[in-house]
Formats: structure tokens, sequence, C-alpha cells
């Protein structure tokens, strides 16, 4: 763990806490909203620490207080995480080796932590970024939401404050530097184009993985006779 | 929403994302598969940010959004620091819902 904090500085860190009070404020709003639904202060609580997936979480609390069954949150939460398998397998490896390290580090497997990994250039910096996004969000989103759960209502709706333009600002700005690479540009920007066009037709979560389908455009490099100087 | 729907709901999410690094570990991919693999990392990244940036899950999102992130966007490609893509990108979109902008 020492070697993790030694290779992060100043300048990650305050990125990380940047999207982390984000988070936590969102979270405010996911307590505030569950409450507000008729559940009891504790279950949005278990949920964020457990779920630990804060889209998923919304989706199940709105579709139950929708009058939607319990089942039907599961299947529409587990397909719009479904996203997370493909996300291990691209940085699996920024996780660590030891199965304590295997197993927390997949709880904080998030789109925050897997985008900090993807924007770091080596491989320390990748793990440092993905620990300490993962652990600062873990606690941020959860003390977020415990303070929410018990304010109840007085917080109010959190797009007052645009924070549902926060996300994709963020994760667009940590997914700038890979999109500088021309064959991942092509297919990430068609993939998109995919993931919006199917979105009024189908349940949450199933666009952004037709998205994937960008990939058939997508070239692996040619053999090249001598490394680039860039990689 | 009864306890038993969250945890198997925690359980299930828990079991994807462990799934990934596991595969990974199991077998050996070609240099090709890992690049694709990171390629789609960033694939559904950048359709995550597209459909939170134009949608509300079902229809358009509304321009205070749209503008919002676009800003974010612009300040992070013209490499502000981070901090000030997201404080630029909610102040826009909260802005723009304050002067009446859906």
């Amino acid at each position: 763990m020492r070697s993790i904090w030694r290779t992060l500085d100043a300048v990650l860190l305050r990125d990380v806490a940047a999207v982390a009070l984000g988070a936590a404020v969102t979270g405010a709003s996911f307590g505030a909203i569950s409450v507000g639904s008729g559940l009891p202060w504790w279950l949005p609580v278990l949920m964020s620490v457990a779920i630990f997936a804060g889209g998923s979480q919304f989706m199940a609390v709105g579709i139950v207080a929708a009058g939607g069954s319990p089942a039907a949150a599961v299947v529409a939460g587990l397909v719009l995480n479904a996203r997370h398998l493909p996300f291990g397998l691209a940085i699996g490896d920024v996780l660590g080796k030891s199965p304590l390290a295997r197993v927390v580090g997949s709880h904080l497997l998030i789109d925050e932590s897997t985008a900090f990994a993807m924007a770091q250039k080596d491989p320390a910096r990748a793990r440092a970024a993905y620990w300490a996004c993962g652990v600062a969000l873990f606690f941020s989103w959860n003390t977020g939401v415990l303070v929410g759960a018990l304010a109840g209502q007085a917080l109010g709706d959190p797009s007052t404050f645009g924070l549902d333009a926060a996300f994709p600002a963020a994760m667009l700005a940590l997914t700038l530097p890979a999109l500088k690479d021309a064959a991942t540009r092509k297919a990430a920007l068609v993939g998109a184009v995919i993931a919006l066009a199917t979105t009024p037709f189908l349940p949450a979560g199933v666009p952004v993985l037709l998205a994937l389908a960008g990939l058939f455009v997508f070239k692996t490099k040619k053999e090249e006779p001598c490394p680039s100087p860039q990689s | 929403m009864p306890v038993a729907a969250v945890l198997i709901l925690a359980a299930g999410t828990f079991a994807i994302r462990f799934a990934g690094p596991l595969l990974r570990d199991r077998v050996t991919l070609p240099e090709k598969v890992n690049e694709l693999m990171t390629a789609s990392a960033t694939v559904l990244l950048l359709a995550l940010v597209a459909v939170s940036a134009l949608t509300n899950g079902k229809q358009f999102g509304g321009w205070a959004l749209a503008i919002g992130v676009l800003v974010g966007g612009l300040a992070a490609w013209r490499k502000l620091p981070f901090v000030a893509v997201i404080v630029l990108a909610a102040a826009t979109t909260a802005g723009l819902r304050l002067l009446g902008v859906a």
C-alpha cells in the first residue's frame, strides 16, 4: 500500500477529490430520494455499501417506487452493471496480485476508477490512481448516502446544482487521452452513435453494451518493425 | 425494495466485477486481444458519456445538460485542470436551468 501513496501526486489526489466530492453530493441525493420513496434510512445505506454502483441503485429504487417488482429492479440493475465485466477484463491487472487485493479491488471497480486508471500512462500510476479513486469514492459516496438518508428531503434535486452534467464531463475528460489513438477514437464514436440511437427503444444499460459493436471497425496496430517513440 | 433483492443485486454485481480480473488471469491473451480489451473500455466509457450527456435514459435530456457537458469537454480539450472541467460543466448546466433552459 505504501508504494501506492508514494506514486500519488498532488494533482492526481486533487482530481480524485473533485470526483469524490461530486459523488458525495449525488450520494446524498440518492439517500434522500430513497427515504422519500418510503424506504427506511438504513436500506439505501446498505445498498450503497453492498452494491456500490450508483446508476443501478437509482434505477432499482426508481423501479420499485414506480410500482415495479423487486425482481425487475434486480434484473435491470444487473444489466446496467454488466459493463463492469469488460472493464475488469481491460484493467484487471491494476488491482494487484493478492487474493485480498483482488476481492477488495473488484468491489471498487466502478466507472470512475476504471477511467482514472485508463487515463494514466504507466502501470504504477494506473494502479495508484485506481485505488485512490476507488477508496475515496467508496467513502465519499457512502458518507453522502448516509447524510442524505438522515437529512431526508431537505437536500432537494441534484440536477439543480448541475451534478448530472458533472459526471459525464468528468468521464469525458478522463477518456480524452485514450481517444487520441485514431483507431480507438473511430470505434468509440461509432459505439457512442449506436448507444444513442438505441437508447429510446431499449432498457437502460443495454445501449451502452451495444456500443461494443463499434469495435468491429477497430483495427489493431500492424506489427511494427520498431516500437514508436511514444509507446 | 426488500433486503433480499438488495443482496442479490449486490452479489450479482460483485460477480460481474470479479469475473473480469479473474478471467484475465486464467487465460493469457494475445497482444491483439489485449489491445481490443483496452479499446473496449474506452468505447464503453464514451458511450456512457454520450448517453448520460444527451439523454435522460429514454429521450433527449435537454439543452442545459448537453451544453454543460460540452463546455466541460471543451475545457478538458483545452487542457484546463480537471477540477475546472467539473465545476464549469456543473455551473453551466445549473446556470442554464436557473435561466429557464430545460
